[in-house]
C-alpha cells in the first residue's frame, strides 16, 4: 500500500475538515474491512486516510417510535443483536444475517457496507472503476460473469456491491450526510449514481462530506419485506443477485409494493416494473413469477453473465413469495 | 509380506495395543493453541524483509530493467535482478527483481520503484477451445496409446456406444501459508533455511548447488506447514534470491509470498478437456474407449492424463494434445493427473450406464475386474460399501429425479486407485538409561499426521503409551527422510520407525535378560513393562530397565526399505456424492459425501479418517468451486485472492462419511499411503450426481450456476 497520513479526529466538523475537496486525496476508515483491502491493491491510494472510530456521536440506534435512527458507525453485530431492529425490521435483520463471516460483523459498519466499494476484478486489479485499459474498456469482451445486467450501457459495468442497500431503500430509507457546509438528508436511492467518468465515484458524496446516520421509517402496518440473496457459496461470499421487497397490503392483495434488486447493476436497481407487475394482485407462485419476468424484461446481459438474468427472477419470486408467506 | 521368520513385522492383530485405534494428533494442542511455528511465524533479530517486482504481462521480453532508483531508497539493503533484459516471461508474476529492505514497506516501495521496458509479446491464457489453440500454434501432441482395437470394437452391433464432451479447469492449491522462505548465513559457506517445505531433507541440496556450497553446511527447518498439496517440494526461484540477497545484506532475509503471487505462480493443477467416445455389450461390460484429450500445465508440457482411469478397457486408444499457456507453471496438486483423470472417465462411463438404462454403481461392480493389479474383489467390496453408506439403494434412482418442485435430487459414484508405497526413510531411536525415548527423522508433518504416526510406531514397539515417544522430525540436521509426496510419508516412516525400535527394543531385552532370569528372545514389551512371554510374574518397569543399561543410552538406525517388507503399494477406494440441485438457479448443494478408502495398515485410524474427511472437503470444493480464472483481455488471473478464488466453507461440505477397509486382506498388505487417493473420486462423483438429479450431464467442472444452467436450457429436469 502506498504510504499516507493517519488522522483520528474526535469530532465531525475536524472529520470533514480533513477531508479533501476532490475524490482520490482522502479516504475515510470506518471498519477497515474493504478501505485496508482496497488500498493494498492500490485500488485506491489515499494521501491520507480519516478514521471516524473517535467521532463518538455516529454510532447507536434510537427509536423514535415511527422510525430507526441507525448511526453510521454502528457495526453490523450491533445492528443485528438490536432489539428495535429485530421487532421493527426482521427483513434488514436477515439482509445482515447474510453477510456471513463474523470478521466482518465485528468490525464492519452499516456505514460502511453502503459505501464499499464495487468488487469489479478489474478494478480491484488497477483497471480504475471503469475498468479500462489504456482507455479500452475491459469487461464488455472480458469475463463479465458476475457484472451488470441492467444499467450496463457503460461505461459502468460493475455491481452495486452493498448487501443492505436493496431493503433499505425498499423499505424508503433516507441518509443524513454531513459536510462543513451542514447537514443535509437525501433518500438512500438517491446516494447512488452510475459514474461516467473515470474520477467519479458510485455515489454522490462530496468527497468531504460523511455519511452520518440512516433513517428507516417503520414499515406500515399489515406490509410484509423479505430479501432473497442466490450465491454459489453458503460461507462468507458476494451475491451472484439478489432481491429485496416490501408490500403494503390491502386486505389480502398488494396496494403498493417495492422491489429493489441488488448485485445487476452499478447501482441498487428499484424495480417499477416488478412493481407495476404487482398491484393490485395477491401474492401467489403466478403473479410473483410474472413480477420476477417483469423485473428482468429490460435486462441486457453481457457475454458471460446472462444466467443473472435467471437468478435475477428467481431472486424477485422467492423474495416475494418469503414476504407474502410472513416473510422476514 | 510373504516372509516368514522375518525380524521385523508388524504386531498381529491381537497383539495391537495402538496401532490401528483412533489416537488424536500429538501436536494438535500446540497448533490449535498457536504455540506451533510456521516459517511465516519465523523473525530472527535484524531480519530483513523480501518483496519481489512481478511481470504484470503473460508474455513479454524483458528489454531493460533499472534498479537504480530502488537501490537508493530509504531502508533498501539489496536489490537482485532475477530476470534481467533478453529474457522472456511466459507468465504474468513471474519474478524479476527482488529487494531486501528494513521493512516490508520499505521493500514494497523499492519494488514499485524498480522500471522495466517490455517488448509485448502475443499470449494464451484459456485453452478450453482446441481449434484456438490450434491457430495459434499452442498445441503439442504427447505419444499415443492404442490397445487392442477400439474401431473394431465399436463396429460390432452388439455394441452400445456414448459419445461424451467433459471437462476440468487449472485450479491453483492456495496453500494457507504461502510458500517461501527466512534465509540466513551462519558462515562464509553455511545458511539455515526457515522453508515452508514438503522436502525437508531434500531443499538443501536444491540451495547447495544453485549457491555452490556444501550440503552439509545447508540446515533446513520446517516445523510446521500451513498446507503444500504437491506444491512445495522446491527451494524456487524466490528462495534462491532470498538467500542471495541475505548474502549481499550480511542479514537474515525473509520472503514469504503475498496472497496474489501465491495463486498466481505457486500453484497451477493442470486442466484436461476430452472428447470421448465408450461403448459396451447390453449387458454393461465395458469393450472399447476412444478419447482425444487436451489440456494444460502452462508453458511445458504436464502429465498425460491416465484414462481411461482404473478401468483397463480391452480396446482403447487414447491421443493426448498439450496445450502451451500463459497460465504459470504447473505443480504436483494432490495425486497429480488422478482427479482430472476420474473426471474424464467415470462421466463418461456414468452417461453409458445411463443409455443402457443400468444403475451405475452395478456398472462399476460389473466392470472392477477391468481394474489393473487384480484389485477388482476390492473396488466389489468397496462399491458394497459405499452402497450401504450412501443408502444408494433408497436414493439412487434413473437419470433425473422425477419429484415435483425445483430441487432434484442425485447421486453419483466414481473410482480411483494410487500407488502409495514407502519412501526412503532414516528412523534414529534413543533411548536413554532414564527410560526417556526419542525418534528422530528429517521428515516433515504437512498435516497429515506423520509426528503422530511415528510416536505411535516406536511406542507400539516399545510397549510404552504414546505420551513417551518425543518425537523430532523437521530438521535436515536428523537423519535423512523423503520427501512428503505420493502418499509415500507414511509407510516410509512406519517402517524406519519400527525397525529402529524393533532394534533398540533387543538392546533393552539383553540388558534385563539375565535378572529376570529369562531369554531375552522370550522377553516383551507391554504395558510399561518388559515381561516374560506368558508370564506376568517376571517382569520389570520400563524405566527400571533401562536403568540396567548403565551409562549407555541405546542408539538404533532404522531403514526403509529395508529387511523385511512392512508395507506394499496400490490401493482402490470409492467416492459417493449426494447433492441436491435447485434448477431455478443452478445452485448445487452438497448433502453428503462417502469415502470408503483401503490403504492396507492403519497406523493411527483417526489421523487416516482425517485425511479422507479433508478429501472430501477438498473435493467438494474442486468439485463446485475453485477455477483459476485467466483474462483474455489483461493475460492476468482475475481471481488471484481467497474472495474471488472460492473455496468451500463448512456450510458447504455437506455430511462427511468416511469408512477406511481394514482387517484380514487389507492388514497384511502393511502400511502403504493414503494422503492422495480419497480426494480423486468426489470431482466425478459429484458430476455424477448432478447429472443424475438434473437428467442432464453438466460437462465442465467446477458445477457453478452458470454451467448448471446452461446445461439445463439444452435439457434435463428444468
Amino acid at each position: 500500500m502506498e504510504r499516507f497520513e493517519y488522522a483520528s479526529p474526535g469530532s465531525r466538523k475536524e472529520a470533514v475538515s480533513l477531508l479533501a475537496g476532490e475524490w482520490g486525496q482522502t479516504e475515510v476508515l470506518a471498519g477497515g474491512t474493504d478501505l485496508v483491502s482496497s488500498m493494498k491493491d492500490r485500488a485506491v491510494t489515499p494521501k491520507r486516510v480519516v478514521s471516524l472510530k473517535k467521532v463518538s456521536d455516529l454510532g447507536g440506534i434510537r427509536n423514535s417510535g415511527k422510525e430507526l435512527r441507525i448511526g453510521a458507525m454502528t457495526t453490523l453485530r450491533e445492528l443485528i443483536e438490536n432489539q428495535h431492529v429485530k421487532r421493527n425490521h426482521p427483513a434488514l435483520l436477515e439482509s445482515a444475517d447474510y453477510i456471513r463471516s463474523e470478521q466482518l460483523r465485528n468490525m464492519g459498519t452499516i456505514g460502511g457496507e453502503l459505501l464499499q466499494r464495487p468488487r469489479c476484478w478489474y478494478f480491484r486489479l488497477g483497471y480504475g472503476l471503469l475498468a479500462q485499459d489504456n482507455g479500452k474498456p475491459l469487461v464488455p469482451d472480458g469475463d463479465n460473469r458476475y457484472h451488470a445486467i441492467l444499467g450496463n450501457s457503460g461505461p459502468a459495468y460493475f455491481v452495486s456491491p452493498s448487501m443492505m442497500a436493496p431493503i433499505l431503500i425498499a423499505l424508503g430509507a433516507r441518509v443524513e450526510l454531513y459536510s462543513a457546509g451542514g447537514t443535509r438528508e437525501i433518500a438512500l436511492e438517491k446516494l447512488y449514481q452510475t459514474p461516467t467518468l473515470a474520477n467519479e465515484r458510485e455515489h454522490t458524496l462530496h468527497p468531504n462530506e460523511i455519511l452520518t446516520e440512516i433513517i428507516v421509517p417503520h414499515p406500515a402496518k399489515g406490509s410484509h419485506s423479505a430479501v432473497y440473496e442466490v450465491r454459489q457459496k453458503e460461507a462468507m461470499d458476494w451475491p451472484l443477485s439478489a432481491a429485496a421487497v416490501v408490500l403494503e397490503m390491502n386486505g389480502g392483495s398488494v396496494s403498493k409494493a417495492h422491489v429493489v434488486l441488488g448485485h445487476v447493476a452499478p447501482v441498487p436497481w428499484p424495480s417499477p416494473e416488478a412493481e407495476q407487475a404487482l398491484e393490485g394482485k395477491a401474492i401467489s407462485e403466478e403473479t410473483a413469477d410474472a413480477a420476477g419476468k417483469a423485473a428482468v424484461s429490460k435486462a441486457t446481459p453481457l457475454s458471460m453473465n446472462g444466467y443473472k438474468v435467471q437468478l435475477t427472477r428467481v431472486a424477485v419470486k422467492r423474495a416475494l413469495l418469503q414476504a407474502a408467506q410472513g416473510g422476514a | 509380506m510373504a516372509e516368514t521368520n522375518c525380524k521385523y513385522e508388524w504386531p498381529a492383530a491381537g497383539d495391537r495395543h495402538l496401532i490401528g485405534t483412533r489416537i488424536s494428533r500429538i501436536d494438535g494442542p500446540a497448533k490449535a493453541s498457536g504455540r506451533a511455528k510456521y516459517t511465516l511465524d519465523v523473525n530472527l533479530p535484524g531480519m530483513l524483509f523480501g518483496k519481489c517486482l512481478r511481470s504484470p504481462y503473460a508474455h513479454v521480453k524483458i528489454t531493460a530493467v533499472d534498479t537504480s532508483a530502488a537501490e537508493k531508497m530509504p531502508g533498501v539493503k539489496a536489490v537482485r535482478v532475477i530476470q534481467g533484459p533478453g529474457k522472456e516471461i511466459q507468465w504474468a508474476g513471474d519474478e524479476i527483481v527482488e529487494v531486501a529492505a528494513a521493512s516490508e514497506e520499505a521493500a514494497e516501495d523499492a519494488v514499485r520503484a524498480v522500471k522495466v521496458e517490455y517488448q509485448q509479446l502475443p499470449f494464451l491464457v484459456n485453452e478450453a477451445d482446441f481449434d484456438k489453440d490450434k491457430s495459434a500454434g499452442r498445441t503439442k501432441p504427447a505419444a499415443e496409446l492404442k490397445v487392442g482395437d477400439a474401431d473394431k470394437a465399436f463396429a460390432d452391433p452388439e455394441v452400445v456406444s456414448y459419445e461424451g464432451e467433459y471437462g476440468i479447469p487449472v485450479m491453483v492449491h492456495c496453500c494457507l501459508e504461502p510458500h517461501g522462505h527466512v534465509v540466513e548465513w551462519v558462515g562464509p559457506q553455511s545458511i539455515r533455511t526457515f522453508s515452508s517445505t514438503q522436502g525437508v531433507s531434500a531443499v538443501p541440496g536444491q540451495f547447495a548447488e544453485a549457491l555452490s556450497i556444501p550440503a552439509n553446511n545447508v540446515e533446513t527447518i520446517c516445523r510446521y506447514i500451513g498446507g503444500g498439496f504437491g506444491s512445495k517440494f522446491q527451494m524456487d526461484r524466490w528462495g534462491l534470491s532470498t538467500a542471495q540477497l541475505a548474502k549481499d545484506a550480511k542479514k537474515p532475509v525473509k520472503y514469504l509470498l503475498d496472497r496474489d503471487a501465491e495463486l498466481e505462480v505457486a500453484g497451477c493443477r493442470p486442466s484436461g478437456f476430452v472428447k470421448v467416445k465408450v461403448g459396451a455389450k447390453k449387458d454393461g461390460t465395458l469393450v472399447a474407449w476412444q478419447s482425444d484429450c487436451w489440456g494444460t500445465g502452462g508453458p511445458s508440457p504436464s502429465g498425460v492424463l491416465p484414462i481411461p482411469y482404473v478401468l483397463d478397457i480391452p480396446n482403447r486408444t487414447r491421443r493426448h494434445t498439450f496445450i502451451l499457456t500463459n497460465i504459470g507453471p504447473a505443480r504436483a496438486w494432490r495425486a497429480p493427473n488422478h482427479p482430472q483423470a476420474a473426471a474424464l472417465t467415470m462421466t463418461a462411463v456414468d452417461d453409458l450406464a445411463a443409455k443402457l438404462n443400468m444403475d451405475p454403481l452395478q456398472m462399476l461392480m460389473k466392470n472392477a475386474d477391468l481394474a489393473s493389479e487384480n484389485r477388482g474383489k476390492v473396488y466389489k467390496e468397496e462399491l458394497q460399501k459405499a452402497a450401504e453408506l450412501s443408502e444408494w439403494s433408497k436414493y439412487w434412482h434413473p437419470r433425473g429425479d422425477k419429484a415435483s418442485g425445483h430441487i432434484k435430487r442425485g447421486l453419483g459414484v466414481s473410482m480411483h486407485t494410487w500407488g502409495g508405497r514407502g519412501h526412503n526413510s532414516n528412523c534414529q531411536i534413543t533411548i536413554q538409561p532414564d527410560g526417556s525415548v526419542t525418534a528422530e527423522l528429517g521428515s516433515q508433518d504437512l498435516g497429515t499426521g506423520t509426528r503422530t504416526v511415528i510416536a505411535i510406531v516406536a511406542a507400539e514397539t516399545l510397549g510404552l503409551p504414546v505420551e513417551a515417544v518425543t518425537v523430532k522430525i523437521g530438521d535436515s540436521h536428523y537423519p535423512y527422510d523423503g520427501p512428503s509426496g505420493g502418499s509415500t510419508t507414511v509407510g516410509g516412516v512406519s517402517a524406519s520407525t519400527r525397525r529402529a525400535s524393533v532394534d533398540a527394543l533387543q538392546q533393552v531385552l539383553a540388558a534385563v535378560a539375565p535378572g529376570l532370569g529369562v531369554p531375552a528372545d522370550q522377553l516383551v514389551a507391554v504395558g510399561g513393562k518388559i515381561q516374560a512371554k506368558g508370564d506376568a510374574s517376571k517382569s520389570i518397569s520400563w524405566k527400571q530397565a533401562c536403568r540396567k543399561l548403565g551409562v549407555k543410552s541405546v542408539q538404533t538406525h532404522g531403514k526403509n526399505p529395508g529387511q523385511c517388507s512392512l508395507g506394499s503399494s496400490g490401493v482402490g477406494g470409492v467416492g459417493v456424492a449426494d447433492v441436491s440441485v435447485d434448477t431455478e438457479t443452478g445452485q448445487v448443494k452438497i448433502n453428503r459425501m462417502v469415502a470408503v478408502q483401503d490403504c492396507g495398515l492403519i497406523i493411527d485410524l483417526k489421523t487416516a479418517e482425517s485425511q479422507c474427511y479433508g478429501a472430501l472437503i477438498m473435493g467438494v470444493s474442486y468439485g463446485l468451486f475453485e477455477e483459476k480464472l485467466m483474462d483474455n483481455a489483461t493475460g492476468r488471473m482475475l481471481n488471484p485472492n481467497m474472495e474471488f478464488y472460492k473455496i468451500a466453507g463448512i456450510g458447504d461440505v455437506g455430511e462427511l462419511k468416511v469408512h477406511m477397509m481394514t482387517g484380514p486382506g487389507y492388514d497384511e498388505r502393511g502400511v502403504i499411503g493414503l494422503g492422495e487417493p480419497p480426494v480423486i473420486s468426489p470431482g466425478a462423483a459429484i458430476s455424477n450426481a448432478v447429472a443424475n438429479a438434473i437428467g442432464v450431464r453438466v460437462p465442465n467442472l467446477p458445477f457453478t450456476p452458470d454451467k448448471v444452467l446452461a446445461a439445463l436450457a439444452k435439457g434435463g429436469m428444468a
